[in-house]
């Protein structure tokens, strides 16, 4: 059964403050299993977004990107996105937006609401540890995250 | 071949454009124009960034931890990376030959990894410059563009590289750090209900893998005179080849050809490849640039990849994909076809021998068996080498008595092409930026001209927030006279 919310976690483990997305969905995972939630939430993780994303977005009713952030503000961002050619330009890469992009000219219907979390990254140097202020940032956003999937609405999500 | 508008005699006097980063490469790279003050090209240098760090980043560890930890190279192609690593520690345990089972479904993992790797480059990053031209909307000509101007494309692009993923996750254990391959063989086989489902879909992958084929070819033939010139350069090129010179992604013997398809080596097992190949440092560049030793550093540089391999083998072991490449091979009129966007041409007809292997692979028995590792007397330095999507990769290693790596040397796809990355982008940069206002087409040319290699430029990193793509025009005293930018 497809869970009703999907949270992508993106970035490198190895890379600083990259590992800002795959700390997020270890620590999440581990609280959703303590919490008897794993069934409300599938959980992605990758080391960049792409366009086969959009097939994840099939069926649910929330979606969640989770990344690391270079010069955004601190601890972190949470807050609605929609569709966007505008946001997108790599392709490698792509921008939440885009994925939400891809799957409106793919399936003909709009994506799920859709937030980004994206969390201050300081260093993305490879081999480097996470820096205190990223791990900090880390846990703000788990604070937001229980709350979030605790309830999961839109409503509640766009308060 | 020569080092020609690589370095100028008097660049104190030149102005120079940056483009920085390259757009719709992974990472950043940046090119730099030296004009005078009549617009003329004086010089033009691609630099990218290298992993040299992470040769330094793997000494000390374990060798059993060497293949998952350099999936972390690169978000786009981990795969190869992890099988190449594989292969060269299998020499360190002494297993020299893998089990059936081992070896099918190591390259079941790897032409998983080519199909979706050449599917995310053609369909999403370069399809956008073939299909709507390179001086075309900036706003349109990216893979959302696709998607709204010819869906049905967009969404069989999405659906192959999805299919390859499948492909390496039920091999590797997982969709992303899969511990599929370990040294002496893999740890995993695949379970019939896996091998049924990817059945399933094969069908259709052949045959949109075929109608990829179909539609660069068109493309490519409707202009010759834009795809057969653009960017042009001759140069040497290499591959490994397979038994009897089949075209092989997972194994064989290293192949070089000069440019008008002379052999200059045949056969050479890559164990030994430091007696072939060197790697020139230059100031200028983080990232070496190999070159063929019995030739020489100025004219032994060569490229690797699809438009090398196609054209480095005798003959190609699936049915369509063996008909294409003849195809290809009489277009070109029998002589090597040294055009950049002929890139595009070939890495759809290895996309299509990818579906094929899988497809034969998946109906083989062995996949489903438990005799998974062998292992023998330990060796202290093994060389793995493997073909990526974007080239040649070698992994070389060297091991102490505790096993920890003492020494790691890994020349990637983007390193074996470097020079003819310059080459490419000097040639665009001369013909389309000579005396011109620089533009948003005019620089995209020469990002059309660097896609085609399709560079890894190593980063693997993806935060929100960064800047993609800044155009600068500095003058000799380091004004910015002119700067662009797309965000």
């Amino acid at each position: 059964m497809t869970a009703p919310l999907v949270a992508f976690a993106v970035g490198n483990p190895s890379r600083g403050d990259d590992a800002i997305g795959p700390v997020i969905c270890g620590r999440l995972a581990k609280w959703l299993e303590n919490q008897n939630l794993t069934d409300r939430v599938e959980l992605i993780e990758d080391f960049q977004l792409n366009v086969e994303h959009a097939l994840d977005l099939q069926g649910r009713e929330l979606a969640l990107f989770i990344d690391a952030g270079e010069n955004t503000p601190a601890p972190f961002i949470f807050e609605q996105i929609f569709p966007s050619t505008a946001a997108s330009y790599t392709t490698h890469a792509l921008p939440p937006q885009a994925v939400l992009q891809v799957y409106r000219q793919m399936e003909g219907t709009e994506p799920p609401p859709s937030f980004v979390l994206c969390v201050r990254g300081e260093g993305f140097e490879l081999g480097a540890e996470m820096t205190p202020a990223a791990l900090g940032g880390v846990d703000a956003a788990m604070t937001l995250l229980e709350r979030l999937v605790t309830k999961p609405t839109l409503a509640d999500w766009r308060a | 071949m020569t080092y020609q508008l690589e370095t100028a005699q008097h660049p104190e006097k030149l102005r120079r454009v940056a483009i920085d980063p390259v757009s719709r490469v992974e990472g950043h790279g940046k090119v730099t124009i030296l004009l005078d003050d009549q617009n003329k090209v004086h010089q033009v240098r691609l630099h990218i960034v290298e992993f040299r760090g992470f040769e330094k980043f793997i000494q000390g560890r374990p060798y059993w931890e060497v293949p998952v930890m350099v999936q972390r190279l690169c978000g786009i192609c981990p795969v190869s990376h992890h099988l190449a690593a594989s292969k060269a520690l299998d020499v360190i345990v002494g297993a020299k030959r893998l089990t059936p089972t081992a070896e099918k479904l190591r390259r079941l993992m790897h032409y998983g990894q080519m199909l979706q790797s050449h599917a995310l480059h053609f369909f999403h990053l370069c399809s956008p410059d073939l299909l709507f031209g390179f001086d075309s909307d900036i706003t349109k000509r990216n893979i959302v563009g696709v998607a709204a101007a010819h869906p049905e494309i967009a969404k069989r692009g999405v659906l192959l590289r999805k299919f390859g993923q499948e492909v390496i996750r039920v091999t590797a254990g997982k969709r992303v750090h899969g511990t599929g391959a370990v040294p002496g063989g893999v740890n995993k086989s695949l379970t019939i209900a896996e091998r049924d489902e990817l059945l399933k879909d094969i069908y259709h992958i052949v045959q949109w893998s075929r109608d990829a084929v179909h539609l660069i070819q068109k493309v490519h033939i409707q202009d010759p005179g834009l795809y057969n010139s653009f960017g042009i350069f001759r140069s040497n090129f290499m591959s490994i080849v397979g038994h009897n010179g089949d075209l092989d992604f997972y194994h064989g013997t290293l192949r070089a050809r000069d440019d008008n398809g002379k052999l200059i080596f045949d056969g050479v097992d890559y164990q030994q490849y430091d007696k072939y190949i060197e790697e020139e440092v230059r100031p200028w560049s983080y990232m070496k640039f190999p070159f063929f030793k019995s030739i020489g550093k100025e004219h032994g540089w060569y490229k690797v990849g699809p438009l090398a391999r196609v054209q480095n083998c005798d003959q190609i072991s699936t049915p369509f994909a063996e008909h294409e490449r003849k195809e290809f091979v009489d277009y070109a009129g029998g002589t090597p076809m040294h055009a950049p966007l002929a890139y595009h041409w070939t890495r759809m007809i290895e996309m299509l021998h990818a579906a094929e292997v899988i497809k034969d692979l998946l109906h083989d028995d062995d996949l489903l068996s438990d005799d998974r590792m062998v292992e023998g007397e330990r060796q202290m330095e093994g060389v793995g080498v493997i073909e990526a999507p974007r080239g040649t990769l070698f992994h070389h290693y060297r091991v102490d008595e505790n096993d920890l790596i003492t020494m790691a040397n890994l020349i990637v796809s983007t390193t074996n092409n470097n020079q003819a990355m310059n080459e490419a982008v000097r040639h665009v940069a001369r013909r389309y930026l000579n005396g011109r206002e620089v533009t948003e087409g005019l620089l995209n040319h020469i990002e059309v001209a660097i896609r085609a290699f399709d560079p890894c430029l190593s980063c693997a990193t993806h935060a929100l927030g960064k800047m993609p793509l800044a155009v600068e025009l500095v003058d000799p005293e380091g004004n910015i006279v002119h700067s662009l930018s797309r965000s």
